[in-house]
């Protein structure tokens, strides 16, 4: 089973919506015709085992990876398009990664004002003042100037959300947020993760943590093989999946 | 255009320089396979030296490096080749080039072999020496072997420098290569033959510049 | 006389070192300027050549490779002859410093190109996404998140190579600059004296000793674990 756009709760146009995407590696397909559209304010978790192209869907909903074919529409503005203007939509498309990828020679707050001030143009001053604030939203309102090896790796994961928060991007996509984490610092960024969900804002979250996605998820979306293979609310998939693959998978994170 | 090929490509100046030029390329290689292996070996005795358990051997060694790190090679070649005659110690060319090469070599070479030995990790050493292995033979056929290995690509790259540094025994009229092609440019009033002594330094070199950069970036990436 | 007094009367001639040292340090003086001009226009040269490259356009990198490999893979010495010697029948003239300064210039730019680059690779992939996805262009990116790692990268393995150019002042004797051998070569020949080539070593130590601490200085403040 597939979805349409219409899967997006209600009238409202979606914020995200992909048609048609494939995206090949040389020969290899890794996303054989991808549809898919996240709702305004929508909470979107998106499983399913290694390969089967969660990280290249998310990669390619900002154009880190070259879509091969299909249509991407964020906020009713086409990425595919030649005439688009990659650099200004991304900074609208916040992008957590695995590994936090902060800037090494840079404080923390350096990590998040860079962007404000070289793609936004802000001053110094004002700058500063949305990357303070968007520091102290994530709880590290004392890390202002602590660099990154100076920091936990949940710090560091936070800061990373400060940096796509202050861009106050329409849509978030968290790239498993939390898998290069020891245990006992993944509280912290999911609970960073669950205030901003509060907030209302519209995220696709690649990531295996169950419970957050049944307590948060609007909806859970399994990929295997290149393809969305089913979809459904949180209880759906992980308590009755219909497609075999589906149980299995979840059947093996659940233990 | 003309004048440019006339004076850097003069195939016929370049023709009648050759043989010369082939000579002092011969001279270039024999130098090589003095100074190379001289380098080699002092370098040798240098880092054993620093890491000699002797306060005053240590600070001994690092006198040396840091003067032959800071004295330019030309200039302790041209010491030696000059200075030690009013010392009653004359010295032939390639004598002057072999000893100024030994003493800056040992410097640059001592620091490659040291910081290989040093990347040998500390359980090495005791592995072997709780197998009744003692302290020369530990060094000579674990660490050493090891520490080699580990730079190779620093003893390479050191080792085109000094292939490159032998031009400056032409200084001290040594007729290598670089002398002999500056020999012809001064018969000949073109710079044809110095340009083909160049293609022979590139010729033999780049091909190693070459392997060198890409090893580099291997391990980079 | 004893062969003492001898050594040092050959060596160490008060007298002569009264006379000579205006021109050691004239020598001096001329030897720090070139190695500064090298230093600033080298580093700068092989940074632009190293950002160049980066854009990946094939035949801009091609002709940067050949640049590089030409200058690594040439002694300097050969290099300053047949620019010295080669270029004013073509129509050139340049003095004898601009030509050791140009040559060394360029040589110091292929080394620097080389570990900039190398630098610039060793970056992780991550960061230049990272830096994409909050909208920083291409040339952005390069510029305030890749570039300051792979200088600091590039730093260690660059700083002993840079110490060898600078030195390399020194051949400059072999075209006429007034350099600190050169001058203390004119001394000995008109002194019938190795003093002057003693000042010649002292004064090279003083220059290049301090430069040679700082670099190991250096070395060690930026072997700088990558993150």
């Amino acid at each position: 089973m597939t979805s349409g756009p219409l899967a997006a709760n209600g009238a409202e146009r979606p914020i995200l919506q992909v048609r048609g995407l494939v995206k090949r590696f040389g020969a290899l397909e890794v996303l054989k015709g991808i549809d898919f559209a996240v709702a305004p304010q929508e909470l979107v978790f998106v499983i399913g085992p290694s390969g089967s192209g969660k990280s290249t869907l998310l990669r390619c909903c900002n154009r880190l990876e070259e879509p091969d074919e299909g249509s991407i529409m964020v906020d009713g503005v086409e990425l595919t398009d030649p005439r688009c203007d990659i650099n200004a939509m991304r900074r609208r498309i916040g992008m957590v990664f695995q590994s936090f990828n902060l800037y090494p020679h840079l404080s923390a707050l350096r990590n998040v004002t860079l962007a404000l001030r070289k793609v936004l143009r802000k001053s110094r001053r004002e700058a500063d003042e949305i990357g303070r604030a968007a520091l102290a939203r994530v709880g590290l309102s004392d890390k202002v100037a602590a660099y990154p090896a100076e920091l936990s790796g949940g710090q560091q994961q936070r800061v990373a959300i400060a940096r796509a928060l202050s861009l106050e991007p329409k849509i978030m996509l968290f790239d498993e947020p939390t898998s290069a984490l020891d245990p006992e610092l993944v509280g912290s960024v999911l609970a960073t993760m669950r205030d901003m969900r509060e907030s209302g804002l519209t995220m696709v979250v690649v990531s295996h943590e169950m419970r957050f996605a049944r307590d948060a998820a609007d909806r859970v979306v399994f990929m295997d093989g290149g393809r969305i293979v089913e979809e459904g609310t949180p209880e759906k998939i992980f308590t009755a999946p219909e497609n075999p693959r589906a149980r299995a998978f979840v059947a093996e994170i659940a233990r | 255009m003309e004048a440019l090929a006339h004076q850097f490509f003069n195939l016929d100046i370049m023709r009648q320089a050759w043989p010369i030029i082939l000579q002092g390329f011969g001279m270039t290689l024999l130098l090589c396979l003095a100074v190379i292996p001289l380098g080699l070996a002092g370098g040798l005795l240098v880092a054993t030296a620093s890491l000699s358990k002797s306060r005053a051997l240590r600070w001994t060694v690092k006198g040396f490096n840091d003067v032959f790190r800071a004295l330019p090679p030309l200039v302790v070649l041209i010491l030696l080749y000059s200075g030690l005659p009013f010392a009653g110690i004359r010295l032939s060319p390639f004598a002057a080039v072999c000893l100024a090469f030994l003493l800056n070599n040992s410097s640059f070479y001592g620091e490659i072999y040291r910081a290989g030995i040093e990347s040998v990790g500390r359980g090495q050493w005791e592995a072997a020496r709780s197998t009744g292995l003692s302290a020369p033979h530990t060094f000579a056929y674990v660490i050493l072997p090891q520490a080699v290995r580990n730079v190779i690509p620093d003893l390479v790259s050191n080792t085109v420098e000094v292939v490159k540094l032998t031009s400056i025994a032409s200084v001290v009229s040594f007729t290598e290569l670089l002398y002999a092609a500056d020999m012809a440019r001064s018969v000949t009033f073109n710079t044809s033959p110095i340009v083909l002594a160049a293609l022979i330094y590139l010729v033999i070199l780049w091909p190693v510049v070459r392997l060198m950069s890409r090893l580099e970036h291997r391990v980079a990436a | 006389m004893s062969a003492f007094e001898r050594f040092l009367e050959s060596f160490f001639n008060p007298k002569l070192m009264l006379r000579y040292w205006p021109d050691i340090a004239q020598g001096m003086l001329v030897t720090v300027e070139i190695a500064l001009a090298v230093l600033a226009s080298g580093l700068a040269l092989g940074l632009g050549l190293a950002l160049a490259r980066s854009y990946r356009i094939a035949p801009v990198s091609a002709a940067i490779v050949v640049f590089v490999d030409v200058f690594r893979a040439l002694p300097p010495l050969v290099l300053i002859l047949i620019i010295y010697f080669g270029l004013p029948s073509v129509g050139v003239n340049l003095s004898a410093f601009a030509v050791l300064w140009l040559v060394l210039s360029l040589v110091l730019a292929a080394f620097a190109e080389e570990a900039i680059w190398a630098g610039i690779l060793s970056v992780r992939r991550g960061q230049w996404d990272a830096a994409r996805s909050t909208g920083l262009g291409f040339g952005q990116a390069l510029i305030h998140v890749v570039l300051p790692q792979a200088v600091r990268l590039a730093i260690p393995p660059l700083t002993n190579r840079t110490i060898a150019i600078t030195k390399n002042t020194a051949l400059g004797t072999v075209i006429g600059v007034g350099e600190v051998i050169n001058q203390a070569q004119t001394a000995v020949s008109f002194s019938g004296n190795a003093t002057p080539l003693m000042m010649a070593a002292v004064g090279y130590l003083a220059i290049f000793a301090p430069v040679v601490a700082l670099g190991a200085f250096i070395e060690k403040r930026f072997a700088w674990r990558r993150a």
